[in-house]
């Protein structure tokens, strides 16, 4: 399909999430704005489909019929009451996704990672993201913020989940010291991701950062008690709209970076509203330090 | 001019609307609110599919593709379908 259809098909299904927010955020025009998201979703799905760069359908297949078993599954089994840890579960698959899309694109730029007729494919198209020698500036800092911001989501969201499911003690949890484990693992994940700029080919550091995010996330969150969640999934809801923004910036597709800085922007006015509502300060939830303000 | 230069435009305008886009929202709609953009941000499955078709045989390249598109069709149809659920709650009472 002509690229330019796609980016106008891009276009479509980006009016049609802005009209679905709008419509979502009051009470009348809620189903609407629902229905009208979804079809946007499908929209840039199908336009997607078409495009081009793509060859092989078996793993998107694979994928989507798994995908869509578990997601149908869990959207209608779950009880009414259970509806902010599904979410959160939800969300923490979202992040998850924007780290594997970004893991993706970084294997693909590693010279020892490509097969003969993906490296000259990878060649002819990609030479925007510096592909053949490991990634080039822009993308590789895109990369490791999707994969920092994707994993914290991750983890985050999954702990959020598992004290709402009372899987975990609901309690707020934390150690002496958190919040400087807290700053150390950011600021190495930072000088790491501007370390990986100047040796984009070094994949030790690179599955350092996801860790060292993956611990952050769990530690964000860990200290937050059951009450307060709501403001932590909507928070964490706004971090996956960013980590799909910043893939979006790894594969320069205008729809993931479009749409992800919509839900990235609105979900931290949803969260700044809901700590209103509820009381709490959006700094205390923002730098995880809820426990000792509630 | 350079393409990411345009992205990084995209990207700036789409969080001053963003920032613009929901101001006053009753209490009830908090959660669905926060349901439907969830499902939004589930347009990762734009890249996750880019990521999976691309006809590479590195394996663990496919792989990743593979989650990524199980994940976010996992965000897409179980967010979509759950808010649709809550709204429709609503409704009734």
């Amino acid at each position: 399909m002509n690229a330019n259809l796609i980016e106008i098909a891009y276009i479509v299904a980006a009016s049609l999430f802005i009209l679905g927010i709008k419509g979502l955020s009051k009470p009348k025009t809620a189903v609407r704005g629902n229905q009208l998201a979804a079809s946007g979703m499908l929209v840039a799905i199908v336009v997607t489909l078409l495009n081009n760069e793509i060859v092989s359908f078996e793993w998107i297949i694979a994928g989507a019929v798994v995908g869509a078993i578990v997601g149908a599954t869990l959207a209608i089994k779950i009880q009414m009451t259970a509806m902010p840890q599904l979410i959160a579960l939800l969300n923490g698959f979202g992040g998850g996704a924007s780290l594997a899309i970004a893991a993706a694109e970084f294997l693909k730029s590693q010279p020892a990672a490509q097969g003969d007729l993906a490296a000259a494919a990878a060649e002819a198209v990609g030479a925007a993201t510096g592909v053949g020698a490991g990634m080039g500036t822009v993308a590789m800092i895109a990369t490791g913020a999707a994969v920092f911001i994707g994993s914290v989501t991750l983890t985050g969201s999954f702990v959020a989940f598992a004290k709402l499911q009372e899987l975990i003690d609901g309690q707020p949890k934390g150690f002496p010291g958190m919040k400087a484990v807290n700053a150390i693992l950011l600021v190495g994940s930072i000088i790491a991701i501007g370390y990986m700029t100047t040796d984009p080919t070094n994949t030790q550091v690179f599955w350092g950062i996801v860790a060292a995010a993956c611990v952050m996330g769990i530690l964000l969150v860990m200290p937050i008690g059951g009450a307060d969640m709501p403001v932590v999934i909507a928070l964490l809801n706004s971090y996956s709209g960013i980590a799909a923004a910043a893939a979006g910036f790894v594969m320069g597709n205008s729809a993931l970076i479009v749409t992800g800085s919509l839900v990235g922007a609105s979900g931290i006015i949803l969260t700044q509203i809901m700590c209103v509502a509820m009381n709490r300060s959006l700094f205390n939830v923002l730098f995880g330090v809820m426990a000792e303000a509630g | 001019m350079d393409m990411s230069i345009m992205h990084l435009a995209l990207f700036v305008l789409a969080v001053f609307l963003g920032f613009e886009l929901i101001t006053k929202v009753p209490p009830t709609l908090h959660t669905p609110l926060m349901s439907g953009t969830n499902a939004i941000s589930g347009i990762t499955i734009v890249g996750a599919i880019l990521a999976a078709g691309h006809g590479g045989n590195e394996t663990m390249v496919n792989v990743l593709g593979f989650i990524a598109v199980a994940l976010a069709t996992i965000n897409v149809v179980g967010g979509f379908m759950v808010t649709n659920r809550m709204l429709a709650m609503f409704k009734r009472k």
